[in-house]
């Protein structure tokens, strides 16, 4: 599904981002990606849907070769992928509707669907009653219930996640982290990168963490470890 | 379609003041192109009434049979420079002369004998009133044995070339000048427009949008935009032409399809502008 091998990253103005990692994420798997602020999650991410080649070594991710695909192959690849952020990234003038919609209009799906699905998905992450609201007349919560809407309306084998409970509080993180888990459950793969080490304790998935670009640990090949010792 | 159509329609209901700001720039600067299109158009006018003034007489031998005369005139008709050519016998110059020349009308009563010549005069066709063309047709009516001579005002034709030549060329360079400018001011704001949903750009890539899905509703929407601001600058026009010809002098405005290809100009910049645009930004990000 995901597939890291060997891979290095410079930064544009020298240094490495990326040093060396190598991972597989399976079909249906629920991956923690931790470490601090600056270790190189975000450049995994950034990987994983094309937003970055690798300067060395091979990113593989849903069939793709990441390292070598064509500029117009990148949006067939993002439509297999849903992504949510920290800062949420959806659209201030349209409604939840809208915005989900709009995930699907780009990819010239079949208008007479749209509005089932759109209204299927946010059902599913329990926003169905605030379908006509702007995001600005809603919560943090909910902002990022419409955007992991948005990340599922094109049924992707992969849900990208980097840092989407920062913004929120401790009660809307829970809601979003047992979103997710759900997600998971019913067969999609997630990949989180998050800092809440709470979060991570509470699961019992998979984590792998950075330290300054390297792999320092990955619980699916590594002894387990005491948690209480990561960062 | 549907949804380029909607989403570029969408902007300027989401971003009225800077679509109008956009729409006005691209009006006034085809505007300011349009008033030098205006002069250039009244300035051909004046050209081409100064070139109707062309024209070449052949003064004909005294005695020359009519039959000899009719025929050169109908063989000068033929030739494919010519729009028209007129026999003038030896009294009709003499009824012009008098009456054009009314100092000297005593002289002329008291002559016994008319002194001028039949001529034949010729007009050419527009396109051929230049020096090289005149000087063939005359060469040519020289051949005729009872030619006596033929003038055609060298110096005159020849002025009139050189201002046709000046009137092209300043048409040109300061109509490209004004085009630049208004290329390069319509691009900027349609830059403006661009930037302004970079954010949008953004996450539509993200969630999968290729490129030329992104660029549509900017193209058209940058189509519309100039074709508004053409439709405004030809207003402008008008309505400018209506004053100059109230409170300044006789002038004439474009044709139908002068003010038509203003407007697809406009329509093509807006086109062209917002594809270098959206490319460059796509392109960066």
């Amino acid at each position: 599904m995901i597939k890291f091998t060997n891979v290095f990253k410079a930064f544009p103005k020298g240094g490495l981002a990326l040093k060396d990692v190598s991972f597989h994420v399976a079909k249906g798997e629920f991956a923690f990606l931790t470490g601090h602020s600056g270790a190189g999650k975000s450049t995994v991410m950034k990987l994983i849907y094309a937003d970055e080649r690798p300067t060395s070594g091979e990113v593989r991710v849903s069939g793709y070769n990441v390292n070598e695909m064509r500029p117009r192959d990148v949006p067939l690849l993002r439509r297999k992928l849903g992504i949510v952020f920290q800062d949420f990234r959806l659209l201030e003038d349209r409604t939840a509707e809208e915005n989900v919609a709009f995930a699907l209009e780009v990819t010239s799906a079949r208008s007479s669907t749209i509005a089932a699905r759109v209204m299927r998905v946010l059902t599913q992450v329990g926003l169905a009653a605030k379908a006509q609201a702007y995001p600005r007349e809603l919560s943090g919560g909910e902002q990022q219930r419409v955007a992991i809407a948005r990340a599922l309306v094109n049924e992707p084998t992969v849900l990208l996640a980097d840092e989407p409970t920062g913004n929120l509080d401790e009660r809307a993180t829970r809601g979003v982290f047992q979103l997710l888990r759900d997600i998971n459950a019913s067969g999609t793969a997630v990949v989180m990168a998050t800092h809440d080490l709470d979060l991570v304790r509470q699961a019992p998935y998979r984590v792998i963490e950075l330290q300054e670009g390297a792999l320092v640990y990955d619980s699916a090949v590594d002894e387990p470890r005491d948690q209480a010792a990561a960062p | 379609m549907n949804l380029t159509l909607r989403e570029a329609m969408l902007t300027f209901k989401r971003a009225p003041l800077l679509s109008a700001l956009s729409v006005t720039t691209i009006a006034f600067s085809l505007f300011v192109l349009g008033l030098f299109g205006l002069v250039v158009v009244n300035l051909q006018d004046a050209l081409r009434a100064i070139e109707e003034r062309v024209e070449i007489v052949a003064y004909i031998l005294p005695g020359t049979p009519a039959e000899a005369t009719a025929q050169a005139l109908k063989d000068i008709q033929a030739f494919p420079e010519v729009q028209g050519a007129n026999y003038v016998s030896e009294d009709d110059a003499l009824v012009r002369a008098r009456a054009e020349l009314v100092e000297l009308r005593d002289v002329m009563e008291e002559l016994e004998r008319n002194p001028l010549p039949a001529s034949i005069e010729v007009k050419l066709k527009p396109g051929f009133r230049d020096a090289d063309h005149v000087s063939i047709v005359a060469e040519r009516m020289r051949g005729f044995g009872f030619v006596d001579d033929v003038r055609f005002g060298r110096d005159w034709v020849e002025n009139v070339d050189r201002l046709r030549g000046l009137a092209a060329a300043v048409g040109i360079v300061v109509g490209a000048a004004f085009a630049v400018v208004a290329i390069i001011i319509i691009g900027t704001t349609i830059r403006m427009a661009v930037l302004q949903r970079s954010r949008e750009i953004a996450i539509m890539r993200l969630v999968g949008a290729t490129d030329g899905f992104i660029r549509r509703p900017f193209l058209l929407q940058g189509a519309i935009k100039g074709l508004l601001g053409g439709l405004v600058a030809v207003g402008l026009s008008f309505g400018a032409y209506l004053l100059i010809n109230r409170y300044l002098l006789q002038s004439a405005f474009f044709t139908n399809g002068q003010a038509l290809a203003i407007v697809g100009f406009g329509a093509v910049i807006g086109l062209l502008g917002s594809a270098t645009s959206v490319g460059r930004h796509l392109k960066r990000v």
